[in-house]
């Protein structure tokens, strides 16, 4: 079964987000999603400085048989993204809660949070996708 | 039945498997009513193998080989036999696009060669497997540069109208419908290069690419040092639009000016490919390690087996269509595979000292031909810059007449430039290759004189 | 090894080159290459032998049964190369006058003429380079179309969700944003759904019939009025005309505008991966907008038409006009097979891949669509194979490497799980399907009582399995000499 962490935010299309103490989110895709895609070999960074819409896709993730947008959650501006990932793009397999991370963004409106699934939420819906 | 295998024993054992009662069941499907206009009757009948060669023997017979001085886009170089007597191998011929890699290694370390031979004779970092030809190559480097310059938010690109006059239509083709501003570039008309001074004004704006052809068109060579570090001042990338063959000699892209250039492309064409009324030829295109992923088409890379043994495959295929869909790069399928199992092959053959003595000698050649052509009252030379194995002739009489006459002695006198440049005059565009000999050169300049005497 | 490593500093060939060393002294330094390209310094014998062996590691249909669906792996008579590569068409250059060009456009009239007759279309232009750019012509002269009438609302394309994804990606190249149409449980169109999305905004949808499931649209004259009522134009993926030549033409299906693979019907060969040839066909609303040139005939004189003849034009492709050397084996074969023989390319591919699909039944496996007929080719789904056993497509694919077949597509279309789509084509004898179909209950065998056969397959080919993802991350796609690497 794919790990579905309780302290994280989700949406349909497998992206999670997770607040940062100092107002930020963390944005990444799920355990779920990366199992799907299999072995990543690449990952599409967004430019630090861009202004996303909620639902914008903002990275690609490649592996050898599939690539797949990464859609933003929320709104808002890029204000990192994870450099680690031009060299070793498998961490989004090993780590996809932690070191593969994808960016981090300067919510425009944070109050969107409270829109997106929980992690039961999440878990239900990707139940209902293998049936 | 032209080569369908199946005797009435056969057929009345596979219908009997299907359940069917004849052939025609299996198309019961289609409505009738689409079935009654299917005849083929302006099919003719079908022909023997015997009868077939013959008539095309004859219809190739009558176009009559004329000696040929023409260049623009497409060259007539020696082909070493091994070179289609190998492409044409059944296992090569008759092969499909190495998707199963195991049954493929053959095609897929051919590919790999070839794109380490491609990168070096440009100086890039890689190659892909080759595209359709030299124009549409053009059209996917535009949009590609344009997709790769992430500095940039225009979609502006500089062409020089120095640039094959085809080509630049080729480009307007492919990449209008993708709203991409193509800005011409004016030439000189005395040197016929494009004067880095042109690009002054446009010096600040926010431009995509930069497109440099070496030679150009006219057979000229452009200043590249020069226009390729003004695309970079400016943020745009510089494309490289080369023949092959001059690399021998010229200078690779990767040295232009103090960065290089960015994208490399051309027509695969001078490496083996037979003139062939305009195709099967190949486009090349290759570029700096950064840009590799936004580079359309096939690419092969070297990777290992289960066993840890080397072998080669398809790589990078997310990005193409048949994962991407409509997020591909580009809807580009096919490579040009034979006609680059055939460049392959020649560059093997030739290798850099005999592709080096080749280059050189069309250029010699086409030097001699400018001197005896010259030498006729009324015929001089345009456009006062170094050249490779191309140049402008200006002739006291249009360009297209002249070339008729020619024609009615078969000689291919080369390409009348009027309808293009109409501001060059009577021009004619001539090249001289190595194949040609100094008794080929004397015939042309013979014709060219009693035709053009007063 | 590779052709570098049989390099040797100084070898050359030199009755390959010219014997004189030109002097380039008119050329200015800076203009000048400073250091030589690394090209293989080999003998000739060297490099025959190099990529004969090279040759031998390939399948291919001189030598294989190939029954790869979608792509047509038919014979590709002899002939047909000879004759186009006769030294006369070699010799042509392309900007030949039309005097010394006779013989060669009387051909490409011929080949003109005889594909508007087997597609019932009302013009022909042979100089899309491959099927990708017959594609690319058809969406533009469809927009070109709508532009010319002034209508600017036209900003979509429909297209089946079991379409190859040059579709979508072609539609998305000519400036449309692309809206799926999903299939029903038979493999046909949702036409209720098609109903519901067509609309002012719709240019066109794009189709394939056969559709890519291997099954005829049934309703395709009712497709073609819906469309068309809403103001669209139909576009035919005439990728593969094999099962309809000379029984159905896409012309009398309604199309507006179609594509054909010269290398899947007309046999041309595939080359390793092209070169392809892909001529669009049109209706009479599009004739004003085809590629140019286009061959046309005064008297007994033929002529191209350019920009001037054709001011609509969607313009140009390619430098000359096209793939010539592939259109001339196009219409070798086609002279070859004439009338009877087109008729009978289409009898015998769909009796081939009806007589492979039933015995395949038969013997154990699942159909996708098991109450349709196979038109040139069918889908196995190994669904049940991969629950059960643990085996995939991929699996038997490569095992069937093993045995001497190349495998069919697999994992295309992508709407089928597990998928094998599966092309015999007419030119292979029954002895051959037989052969092929004991391979496949083998296979099966083997799944069940020795599934490691399957997994760590191919085992007798020059390589096994390879480490793709490997590839994609550490990119080695250029051979670098030791000293520097």
């Amino acid at each position: 079964m794919s790990k579905v962490p309780a302290n994280l935010k989700y949406i349909k299309s497998h992206e999670w987000v997770e607040p940062q103490a100092d107002g930020t989110v963390k944005i990444g895709i799920t355990d779920h999603a990366q199992d799907l895609l299999g072995d990543m070999v690449y990952v599409d960074l967004p430019q630090p400085g861009r202004v996303l819409k909620a639902g914008q896709e903002c990275a690609v993730v490649e592996s050898v048989k599939a690539a797949s947008d990464v859609y933003s959650p929320i709104a808002g501006e890029v204000i990192a993204v994870n450099e680690a990932l031009a060299a070793s793009p498998e961490l989004v397999n090993k780590d996809p809660y932690g070191e593969g991370w994808i960016m981090r963004l300067k919510p425009a409106n944070p109050v969107e949070l409270d829109n997106l699934l929980d992690a039961d939420g999440y878990a239900a819906l990707i139940a209902a996708e293998a049936h | 039945m032209p080569f369908i295998p199946h005797t009435e024993d056969d057929i009345r054992q596979m219908l009997a498997a299907i359940g069917a009662s004849g052939i025609e069941d299996l198309f019961d499907e289609i409505p009738p009513e689409l079935r009654a206009e299917a005849a083929l009757e302006n099919i003719p009948d079908g022909m023997s193998e015997m009868d077939i060669a013959r008539l095309m023997t004859e219809r190739a017979e009558q176009d009559g080989r004329p000696l040929c001085f023409a260049g623009a886009g497409a060259y007539d170089h020696h082909i070493p036999a091994a070179v289609w007597e190998i492409a044409t191998r059944g296992e090569f011929y008759s092969s499909y696009t190495p998707y199963q890699a195991e049954a493929s290694q053959g095609t897929l370390q051919l590919l790999y060669e070839y794109q380490t031979m491609m990168a070096s004779l440009t100086g890039m970092d890689v190659s892909n497997a080759s595209l359709y030809d030299g124009a549409s190559a053009l059209a996917e480097a535009v949009l590609m540069a344009v997709r790769a310059n992430r500095k940039s938010q225009s979609k502006r690109v500089l062409l020089p109208s120095t640039v094959h006059p085809v080509y630049r239509k080729v480009v307007h083709a492919i990449v209008r419908t993708q709203n991409i501003e193509l800005i011409e570039l004016a030439y000189c008309a005395e040197c016929g290069h494009t004067v880095p001074e042109a690009l002054e004004k446009y010096s600040g704006q926010d431009i995509a690419a930069l497109v440099i052809p070496q030679p150009n068109f006219f057979g000229v060579l452009e200043e590249v040092d020069a226009l390729t570090d003004w695309a970079h001042r400016n943020g745009a990338l510089a494309i490289g639009l080369v023949n092959p063959v001059s690399l021998a000699l010229l200078a690779p892209p990767s040295t232009w000016g103090e960065k290089g250039a960015d994208i490399v492309c051309g027509e695969g064409q001078p490496l083996g490919a037979p003139l062939s009324s305009g195709g099967p030829y190949f486009g090349f295109l290759c570029c700096k390690q950064e840009h590799v992923r936004q580079m359309p088409g096939r690419i092969v890379g070297r990777t290992v087996d289960l066993d840890g043994k080397p072998g080669f495959t398809l790589t990078l295929q997310a990005r193409e269509q048949h994962i991407r869909r409509s997020k591909a790069t580009s809807n580009i399928c096919t490579n040009q595979g034979l006609v680059v199992t055939a460049a392959t092959i020649h560059m093997s053959l030739l290798g850099p000292d005999g592709l080096e003595r080749v280059a050189g000698a069309c250029h010699a050649n086409t030097l001699a031909l400018i001197d005896k052509l010259t030498a006729i009252p009324g015929v001089t030379k345009l456009l006062d810059r170094p050249l490779f194995h191309e140049a402008v002739l200006q002739l006291p009489r249009p360009a297209g007449e002249v070339l008729r006459e020619l024609a009615a002695q078969r000689v291919l006198g080369g390409y009348d430039l009027s309808e293009d440049y109409p501001e060059l005059g009577h021009a004619l565009l001539i090249c001289a290759t190595e194949t040609r000999t100094v008794d080929d050169i004397e015939i042309y300049a013979n014709h060219l004189r009693r035709i053009l005497k007063p | 090894m590779l052709i570098f490593e049989h390099s040797h500093p100084g070898r050359r060939n030199p009755s390959q080159a010219p014997a004189d060393k030109a002097a380039i002294n008119d050329i200015p330094e800076k203009f000048r290459r400073k250091q030589r390209p690394l090209l293989p310094e080999v003998s000739e014998l060297q490099a025959v032998r190099h990529y004969t062996r090279l040759s031998q590691k390939n399948f291919s249909i001189d030598t294989h049964f190939y029954p790869l669906g979608s792509c047509t792996m038919k014979y590709n008579p002899r002939a047909c190369n000879r004759l186009a590569m006769l030294p006369g068409f070699l010799a042509r250059h392309p900007h030949a006058p039309a005097e010394l060009s006779q013989g060669f456009l009387a051909c490409m009239y011929e080949l003109q003429e005889m594909l508007k007759e087997v597609t019932g279309m009302k013009g022909v232009s042979l100089t899309p380079m491959a099927g990708a750019q017959g594609e690319f012509a058809g969406m533009a002269m469809i927009r070109a179309y709508h532009e010319a009438r002034g209508d600017s609302r036209r900003t979509e394309i429909l297209v089946p969700d079991a379409a190859h994804g040059t579709n979508p990606a072609t539609a998305v190249m000519c400036g449309y944003t692309v809206r799926e149409i999903p299939t029903d449980a038979q493999g046909d169109v949702d036409i209720e759904v098609l109903k519901n999305t067509v609309g002012p905004q719709t240019a066109g949808i794009m189709l394939t019939n056969p559709s890519t499931l291997g099954v005829f649209e049934r309703r395709i004259v009712e497709i073609a009025r819906i469309v068309h009522e809403a103001g669209g134009l139909l576009y035919y993926d005439g990728a593969n005309l094999n099962a309809i030549l000379g029984k159905v033409k896409p012309g009398d299906m309604g199309f507006d505008v179609i594509h054909m693979n010269l290398h899947k019907t007309f046999s041309t060969p595939h080359g390793g991966g092209g070169p392809g040839a892909g001529p669009v066909g049109v209706s009479e609303r599009l004739l004003p907008f085809m590629p140019v040139p286009v061959v046309d005939r005064d008297g007994k004189t033929y002529r191209l038409l350019t920009e001037k003849d054709r001011p609509q034009t969607i313009g140009r492709l390619s430098a000359f006009m096209g793939n010539a050397g592939v259109l001339l084996r196009a219409y070798v074969y086609a002279r070859l097979l004439g009338r009877e023989g087109m008729h009978r390319v289409a009898e015998f591919a769909t009796l081939n891949a009806n007589y492979l699909m039933a015995r395949l039944a038969q013997s154990g496996f699942d159909l996708a669509f098991p109450q349709r007929r196979a038109t040139h080719e069918f889908i196995v789904t190994l669904k049940r194979q991969a629950k059960e056993l643990n085996v995939s497509a991929m699996d038997v694919a490569k095992r069937l490497l093993d045995l001497g077949y190349h495998a069919p597509t697999t994992y295309f279309p992508l709407l089928v799980p597990e998928c094998l789509l599966i092309e015999p084509s007419e030119t292979e004898a029954k002895e051959e399907l037989d052969r092929f179909i004991a391979a496949m209950r083998q296979i099966l065998d083997e799944a069940q009582t020795a599934p490691q056969q399957l997994k760590a397959a191919p085992h007798t080919l020059p390589v096994r399995r390879l480490d793709d993802v490997k590839a994609a991350r550490e990119l080695d796609l250029t051979w670098k000499p030791a000293a520097v690497a």
